[in-house]
């Protein structure tokens, strides 16, 4: 099982939830954030561009630590992992 | 003569997009006080906007960036007062194009004989259109197959198609414009492009004359006359009488021929508007003084239209969708400014008040 939490700007396209939980097998970040744009392909569309690829303002932590500095969307999800999706300390 | 249907009954509706959000003033068809509404998506970028009133409707488009979340369209059926967005966003490259939208610089209804069909140019440069009143769109990949794409270079706001011109007589022919690339029109409903440069400069590269990489600021023209066109370029200003198979320069009269900012007045084929600007490193009203100039007489000489407008220490820049006419008998010219002031006129040009200020800064105004 994964939690995936998210901000509150995607509640809407989540059927108004901030935390989703994935009951199906995912092995890495890729696999989980797959997995819910299978439930809510509105979210991971403002998570991830067309290329796959997490959006430049968006930050993804796995267990508290930025996926940026593990393995990226590789990085592995053992079961009971949380993942963080905030938007990024960015802007004018 | 096209006597659009005002979204506000008989006035004037301005939609204006800002960095951070769009605004909506309403005022009577006296134009003389005006009513704001917003901000909408507080926060996001606002490129562009449009009002669709083909086939009775009573559409508006937004074009909504989010810093964050990415960018979409957004539509209004009540003239803007609520708005609604797409589960997913709409406008989309394929997941193996390698690319991906960054923004959406342009939303512009069909021709009167292709009621549901929209087009769009985003960053980075492609044309997108739609078929069913922007419910789904798809990319022309004429254009996105260019030869010239690998080639196309980024101006300053980044690779984006920023203007198509449409030929209200012939479908098959669409003329567009793309920061740094120039202008490209295709003959054959978007299957083939071809670069319509001829005469244009481009100040910034080795060859002052090449077949394409000139960074076209805004292309316009009058649909009673569509081959004519007039184009205000990164240095230089252009007439075409022949759909861009030539330009001849009309910087007759003018303090700088760099600007951003060009419109058709809606009833006469011989007039424009535009707001030069002092050069392409300072970006700023030459003199600080803030005037528009206008021909009437498509090109042969401007005047500068400066009452009502702040004649010292008015360091602005008006971007090049943020200069606007509505389509009253006598229209009224309005355009926005990057330091959050808007202005208009109700007597075409000849006297001008401000009708807003404190704006987030402005980068699209249209009137409706």
């Amino acid at each position: 099982m994964i939690t995936i939490e998210l901000p509150r700007a995607l509640g809407p396209y989540a059927d108004g939830r901030t935390r989703v939980v994935l009951e199906e097998p995912c092995t890495t970040v890729s696999d989980a954030l797959r997995a819910l744009g299978g439930h809510s392909p509105g979210a991971l569309d403002r998570v991830m561009d067309e290329r796959g690829q997490v959006r430049p303002h968006v930050n993804v932590f796995l267990n508290g630590e930025s996926i940026r500095f593990l393995s990226g969307l590789e990085t592995p999800t053992p079961d009971g992992s949380s993942i963080l999706i905030v938007a990024a300390v960015s802007g004018g | 003569m096209t006597q659009k249907t005002a979204a506000n009954g008989s006035g004037v509706m301005l939609l204006v997009g800002t960095m951070k959000g769009a605004f909506v003033l309403r005022s009577d068809a006296k134009r003389e006080k005006w009513k704001a509404e917003g901000p909408h998506f507080a926060g996001e970028t606002v490129y562009a906007l449009s009002h669709d009133t083909r086939n009775g409707r009573n559409r508006t488009y937004a074009a909504t960036q989010s810093f964050h979340w990415g960018a979409t369209i957004r539509t209004s059926e009540d003239g803007g007062r609520t708005w609604t967005g797409p589960e997913r966003h709409p406008v989309r490259f394929a997941e193996d194009s390698g690319e991906a939208l960054k923004q959406v610089w342009q939303i512009v209804p069909g021709r009167a004989d292709e009621p549901d069909a929209l087009y769009c140019g985003v960053e980075p440069a492609a044309l997108f259109e739609s078929r069913d009143n922007g419910e789904t769109w798809t990319p022309v990949e004429g254009l996105l197959a260019h030869e010239h794409r690998p080639k196309w270079q980024p101006g300053g706001g980044g690779l984006c198609l920023h203007t198509i011109v449409l030929d209200p007589e012939n479908r098959d022919r669409t003329l567009i414009a793309i920061s740094a690339a120039g202008v490209y029109r295709t003959d054959d409903g978007g299957r083939t492009w071809t670069a319509r440069n001829n005469g244009i400069r481009a100040e910034f590269m080795p060859d002052k004359f090449p077949e394409f990489g000139q960074c076209v600021h805004k292309v316009v023209h009058h649909p009673a006359r569509p081959q004519r066109l007039f184009l205000q370029n990164h240095w230089g200003l252009y007439r075409s009488e022949d759909w861009g198979d030539s330009w001849q320069d009309i910087a007759n009269g003018v303090p700088s021929d760099f600007g951003f900012a060009m419109q058709m007045h809606p009833h006469d084929q011989n007039t424009v508007y535009i707001v030069p600007l002092q050069s392409d490193e300072f970006r700023c009203t030459p003199e600080a003084k803030l005037r528009v100039y206008r021909t009437k007489n498509s090109g042969a000489s401007w005047e500068a239209l400066s009452d009502g407008l702040p004649q010292s220490g008015a360091y602005e820049t008006v971007l090049r969708d943020a200069l606007t006419a509505d389509s009253l008998p006598v229209p009224g010219i309005y355009f926005g400014t990057r330091s959050g002031k808007i202005y208009g006129s109700s007597d075409e040009g000849d006297s001008w008040q401000e009708i807003t200020d404190g704006l987030p800064p402005v980068v699209c105004v249209k009137a409706a």
